[in-house]
């Protein structure tokens, strides 16, 4: 215990990094992932705006993203944040890996609550004259918000999850506290703390979604 | 002034899977519908009802054909000028699709928010609305907190926001118990007369045609078989899909299994007497028939009321002299339309 104590800045500073990674997960790739999923519904063939070429161009898209390990994704990624001068083992380069990984995953989360919304109140709005556009901002995503908000705590989950493993590339996660401090030198201490600060940002997140969900949702 | 007209209107649907029929859902429809009317239009599942009104409020594009509202044809028009002609198009649903995300005020906030009406106007207005349909205590509430007759309410008060020429109602009562549906029924009535909007409602049920619509159209196979004015058709239906609409509203004549049933217990002549001009009294009818001796009994039928007019089928069993019976079918012939049940 006197060496978790030694370690403390080492810790502070590994929760802030992971609260800064998925932070920027949940928030950037959640905002690109909104954007690819409600394309994804609308492109769909009897969707808002039906497009066979955008349906099937991010379709295959997500389908090839999704099931790459993110520890690969993290590695692939490398050249392509170094082209944008970003170091390739830098805490740039994982925010760029998460928001990525975290875009796709969350765009089917995204496409499937969208889906969920009823097809009638759609029309409805359309009757009453509102634009495609319209239909999309003012009543498909409110109608579909308390599910969406359940679709991105669940994802939280990955996220911080995300943040653990680019501890692997040096960036100062708790993972990367719990792998350094922890596992190498044989302290399980060091890595049961690490792992017990990660399950409480885990259960504080999904409470606040929870919580958010049941108000917008009123049930 | 005719404000809906379809001329030679035809829909065909893709078909949904590869190497699948593509549907014609509307067929060279004629349509026209005048300003201040209740239309009403029947038709069995698959007949293309929602179709066709899907059309007018251009919802679906029409595959062939023209058809002009309040005199624009619409197939002329690209969507920006499509989403203002909607503006004055209400709909009201079957399942009433409001919005669950917006209480009922948001819900009938929404069509003004479309149609940009200023912020400042939205209180009296939606006042005014909600208190015509009667839910104005009802305004903060959310959708799932209503009955079926509220939620429908709230639908017909959306619809009216923009204060639109025609209203569309697409099975708009088919989800509400019989007492309910007279309660909307009563409403859109008090739409079209107090408002003075063109009313399509589209139905299954032939009493909501009878209650509310001053002309039906009946639709099979996405065309259009007969239509007239209510009176006209139930009083006397030519097509068999009409026939088979009025007789879910009126018991008219005997069929073989009823014939059999009555044929047990009634053993004198059966004639089915067809009343549907208000200038031969029944009672004219009867004196024929008492006046030569001859007994009856009214063994089937019912006499139905379409807003103050009636018509009905009654089949009566005559018993007496043969010859006296001949003779006051004879007489009764000439007065009504009979038959003989064989
Ligand atoms: N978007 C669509 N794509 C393909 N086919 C369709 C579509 N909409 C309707 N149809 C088909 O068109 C035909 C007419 O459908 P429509 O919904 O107009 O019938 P309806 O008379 O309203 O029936 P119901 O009483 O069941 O509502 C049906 O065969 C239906 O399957
Ligand atoms: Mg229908």
């Amino acid at each position: 215990m006197d060496r978790v104590v030694e370690l403390r800045p080492e810790f502070v500073e590994g929760l802030i990094v992971t609260l800064r990674l998925a932070a920027a997960g949940l928030f950037v790739g959640g905002a690109i992932g909104l954007a690819i999923g409600t394309a994804l519904y609308v492109s769909r063939t009897r969707g808002i705006v039906p497009s066979r070429p955008v349906s099937v161009i991010l379709n295959v898209l997500v389908n090839i993203m999704r099931p790459i390990p993110f520890v690969l994704i993290l590695i692939v990624l490398q050249p392509v944040s170094r082209w944008f001068g970003i170091s390739g083992i830098s805490e740039g380069h994982a925010v760029v890996t998460i928001v990525f990984a975290s875009a796709f995953g969350i765009a089917r989360i995204v496409e499937q609550n969208l889906v969920a919304v009823d097809p009638g109140v759609l029309e409805a709005a359309r009757a009453m004259g509102a634009s495609r556009w319209r239909v999309v901002r003012t009543v498909l995503l409110p109608e579909a918000c308390g599910s969406l908000i359940l679709g991105f705590t669940y994802a939280l989950v990955a996220i911080v999850d995300m943040t653990t493993l680019a501890g692997i590339i040096g960036v100062h996660s708790l993972g990367y506290v719990a792998l350094t401090y922890g596992l190498r030198q044989f302290d399980w201490t060091v890595t049961a703390v690490a792992i017990l600060i990660i399950i409480v940002i885990v259960q504080i997140g999904q409470f606040a979604g929870n919580a958010w969900a049941r108000k917008v949702l009123r049930r | 002034m005719t404000l809906i007209e379809l001329r030679g209107v035809s829909k065909t649907f893709p078909p949904t899977r590869k190497g699948g029929e593509p549907v014609h859902a509307v067929r060279d429809v004629d349509l026209s519908v005048e300003a201040g009317e209740i239309v009403g239009i029947v038709g069995y599942s698959g007949a293309g009802k929602s179709t066709l009104v899907r059309l007018v409020n251009a919802l679906e594009p029409a595959t062939s054909g023209q058809l002009f509202v309040d005199g624009t044809d619409l197939t002329t028009l690209g969507e920006r000028q499509l989403q203002k002609v909607r503006l004055d198009i209400g709909m009201i649903f079957q399942q009433f699709n409001l919005l669950q995300s917006r209480t009922v005020w948001g819900n009938v906030a929404y069509p003004l928010e479309v149609a940009g009406v200023p912020k400042a106007e939205h209180q009296r207005r939606i006042s005014d609305l909600l208190n015509f349909v009667g839910l104005a205590d009802k305004a903060h509430a959310w959708p799932e907190e209503l009955s079926g007759g509220q939620k429908q309410r709230v639908g017909i008060a959306r619809a009216l926001a923009t204060s639109p020429k025609i209203l569309l109602a697409d099975e708009a009562t088919s989800a509400l118990d019989p007492e309910t549906t007279v309660e909307v029924l009563r409403l859109l009535a008090k739409v079209n007369t107090e408002l003075g909007i063109t009313i399509v409602v589209i139905t299954h049920e032939m009493d909501v045609v009878k209650t509310i619509a001053d002309r039906v159209v009946v639709m099979e196979q996405g065309r259009i078989v007969e239509q007239g004015p209510v009176f006209e058709i139930f009083s006397a239906p030519r097509e068999q899909a009409t026939r088979r609409f009025v007789a879910t509203l009126v018991d008219a004549v005997p069929d073989a299994v009823e014939i059999e049933g009555l044929r047990r217990t009634h053993g004198g002549r059966l004639l089915t007497l067809s009343f549907r001009d208000e200038s031969v009294s029944q009672s004219a009818v009867f004196a024929e028939i008492i006046g030569r001796g001859v007994e009856f009994e009214l063994v089937f039928g019912g006499i139905e009321d379409v807003r103050g007019r009636s018509f009905g089928h009654l089949t009566l069993e005559l018993r007496g002299d043969a010859a006296a019976v001949d003779e006051a079918v004879r007489a009764v012939g000439a007065l009504v339309e009979t038959t003989e049940v064989a």
